[in-house]
């Protein structure tokens, strides 16, 4: 396999570590960015012992549009291009609290849908011009029908969803191959306040997941692959019943 | 819930907190404190009823490798397994392995576990270049042979009670291949085991016995090892776990009668003189079976494990004849010396001498009385009984067989503490 140079964004998420591990054992290229660059730099060399060809780091918060033209120049100076973009930051948020808040609502929508929107229109723009590329976005299963219980996350996640098909249908022709990927329950600390149950799976386990989706090119990948069955499910209760369930 | 291995029943931590960030300060808690690492250790000394547990498989990350030295700096929460699986197909080796490679390195410190090539190597914490420790007031300290010394020796099989080990530095040693040529010979009778012992211990790196304590003459297989160049059929291939792990059962897979079956087939099995292996089914025979602790039943079961001085090889066979008569045991039984390498740790397990390793079902009274008879006959003859692996011997015992306890207490963080120290050291 040619030497990977892959973006990471939202590189300190539990999903989006345990995944950069794979590609730095395979001798990748790794630009992180994220928030804190302490705790980049503390992943970052776990990378290089982990086998990384090289590892950049990038500070930047995600919904600060104005930083993605620098963030991204930074990361092809650093790596010569960019083959491989995984988009990984989000937040979980508090569904009650944000009932309550408007300001709170639109921030969320802000971080987990707007950000990622603007990061994907101008990495597709990039790899329309230079003809390739792999853009992999971190969904969710939330995404695929609203309940109470998350739908401000769910809201957010959808339309990503929709964007990035369109996207694909966009590129299809332009030999760029766009991603997304709609983990179920995954124990991180984004959710460590939850209870877990046979439902919840491991970060190691989702990113084996994701490497796989982007080394077969696929277009939508649930993980772990269960969801897609249940999610099928989900889609199709009659929305006459479907608002009477406590989900 | 978090558990120890033996899987017995144990009052559980008030609060779990899942640890991941070695900069982060402690959090600030009523109760003490104690790191879990995975769970490998067999009784009390990774549990903290009633008090709090920092689950420090978040702590994961290495730090930095020397490629031209094998110096290798890790955080607390990596695993050996995972030093392995990067550093193998490097050609770098664990200078020391416990029989699970699924500890983390912060445990296999805090207990300063053994492995099969004690008599050349001593024990991991031999190895150790340096570790950091936070203590509850905040410090951080460097500690090596050379710097905080004293903290160092005190922490080296410390059994977590220093304080956060952060980070640990180890020197992995270069090797020839991740092949193992095994030597294998049967004994019958102690006499046997010692002299073919002897002549596989001066002539091997690693050396081990699995011994049927169940049959009248004690007997078993001698497995002497040396990692080897990959063979002209190329490197025996790891073989791949079992797809499934038991399930909790009601009650205990291992009785006499399954022993008894299983030893007996595993003593007469074709055994051939020489063979190669992966390294892994050599050091981690039971690493394939996921949570095989589950095969004793929903009342778990015990461990014990001591060492002997090699003159009291008279009190081996005594201990021998006692745990036959019993008929408990189980068939994981481990034979092995231990060589003259000092560790460093103050309450290091290992001493020069014979060690000796069995399972056993958790049978209640019955199983607690034959551990209270053996106690005797290792403590009269100087030896002592492993802390990693216990979760019931005496206070008045493990104070009478650590002599350097007394030196140990005064390195104690005062906001540490565990199920063992509240057991054995108060």
């Amino acid at each position: 396999m040619a030497m990977q140079r892959i973006l990471i964004i939202g590189a300190s998420s539990a999903i989006a570590e345990a995944t950069a591990r794979i590609w730095a054992a395979r001798g990748a290229e790794l630009f992180l960015v994220g928030r804190r660059a302490d705790r980049l730099a503390v992943i970052a060399a776990d990378l290089r012992v982990r086998g990384a060809a090289s590892v950049g780091c990038h500070r930047l918060d995600a919904t600060d549009i104005d930083g993605h033209a620098a963030m991204l120049d930074a990361a092809i100076v650093a790596m010569g291009g960019i083959d491989i973009a995984l988009i990984a930051h989000g937040s979980l948020p508090d569904q009650k609290a944000c009932e309550a808040s408007v300001a709170m609502t639109l921030k969320e929508i802000d971080t987990n849908a707007l950000s990622v929107i603007a990061l994907a229109t101008r990495l597709a723009e990039l790899f329309e011009g230079q003809g390739s590329g792999m853009l992999a976005v971190i969904g969710s299963v939330a995404g695929d029908r609203g309940r109470q219980s998350n739908y401000i996350y769910g809201a957010a996640k959808g339309m990503i969803g929709i964007f990035l098909q369109g996207l694909r249908n966009r590129l299809a022709r332009r030999n760029v191959q766009v991603l997304t990927i709609k983990p179920g329950f995954v124990a991180t600390p984004m959710t460590a306040a939850f209870s877990k149950n046979a439902l919840w799976a491991r970060p190691e386990a989702i990113a084996r997941g994701i490497v796989r989706a982007v080394d077969k090119k696929s277009d939508v990948v649930y993980l772990p692959g269960f969801w897609c069955a249940v999610m099928l499910l989900i889609r199709h209760i009659p929305e006459r019943l479907f608002k009477r369930l406590a989900l | 819930m978090l558990s120890s291995w033996g899987q017995l029943p144990a009052a559980p931590a008030r609060d779990e907190r899942w640890w991941a960030d070695r900069a982060a300060a402690l959090p600030e808690t009523g109760s003490t404190l104690l790191a879990y690492g995975n769970g490998r250790s067999y009784g009390d000394v990774c549990l903290n009823g009633g008090a709090m547990l920092l689950h420090t498989r978040g702590m994961d990350r290495f730090i930095a490798f020397d490629p031209a030295s094998g110096v290798l700096r890790c955080e607390a929460g990596v695993l050996l397994s995972e030093i392995l699986e990067v550093f193998v197909p490097l050609g770098w080796f664990l200078p020391v392995t416990p029989g699970t490679r699924y500890v983390t390195i912060g445990g296999a410190v805090a207990n300063d576990v053994h492995g099969k090539n004690h008599h050349r190597a001593g024990s991991f914490g031999c190895h150790v270049r340096c570790l950091e420790l936070l203590r509850s007031d905040g410090s951080r300290r460097l500690c090596s042979p050379q710097e905080n010394s004293d903290w160092f020796a005190a922490t080296i099989g410390g059994l977590g009670l220093t304080g956060l080990i952060t980070w640990v530095e180890i020197e992995l040693k270069p090797m020839a291949g991740s092949a193992i040529a095994v030597e294998n010979a049967r004994f019958n009778g102690l006499d046997e085991f010692f002299a073919i012992n002897a002549s596989a211990e001066a002539g091997h790196e690693y050396t081990v016995a699995w011994i049927d304590c169940l049959a009248a003459t004690p007997r078993g297989i001698l497995m002497a090892g040396d990692h080897a160049a990959p063979g002209e059929a190329g490197c025996p291939r790891a073989p791949s776990p079992l797809p499934l792990a038991p399930p909790r059962l009601p009650v205990s897979l291992i009785n006499e009668l399954s022993l008894r079956a299983f030893n007996q087939l595993y003593y007469h099995r074709r055994l051939p003189a020489n063979s190669r292996m992966h390294y892994a089914p050599y050091f981690y025979p039971l690493d394939s079976i996921a949570h095989w602790n589950r095969l004793y039943g929903r009342r778990g079961f015990f461990q014990y494990q001591f060492v002997l001085p090699l003159a009291e090889r008279a009190a081996l066979t005594e201990i021998l004849r006692d745990i036959a008569a019993s008929g408990q045991g189980s068939f994981l039984a481990v034979l092995k010396t231990f060589g003259a390498v000092r560790s460093p740790g103050l309450l290091s397990f290992p001493m020069p001498g014979v060690t000796l390793a069995l399972d056993f079902p958790n049978h209640g009274r019955a199983t607690l009385a034959l551990f209270d008879r053996l106690d005797a006959i290792v403590g009269a003859a100087g030896g002592r009984v492993y802390a990693a692996k216990d979760a019931r011997m005496s206070g008045e015992f493990f104070r009478r067989s650590n002599p350097r306890l007394d030196e140990f207490t005064p390195y104690i963080d005062p906001k540490f503490s565990s199920d063992f120290a509240r057991r054995v050291m108060l």
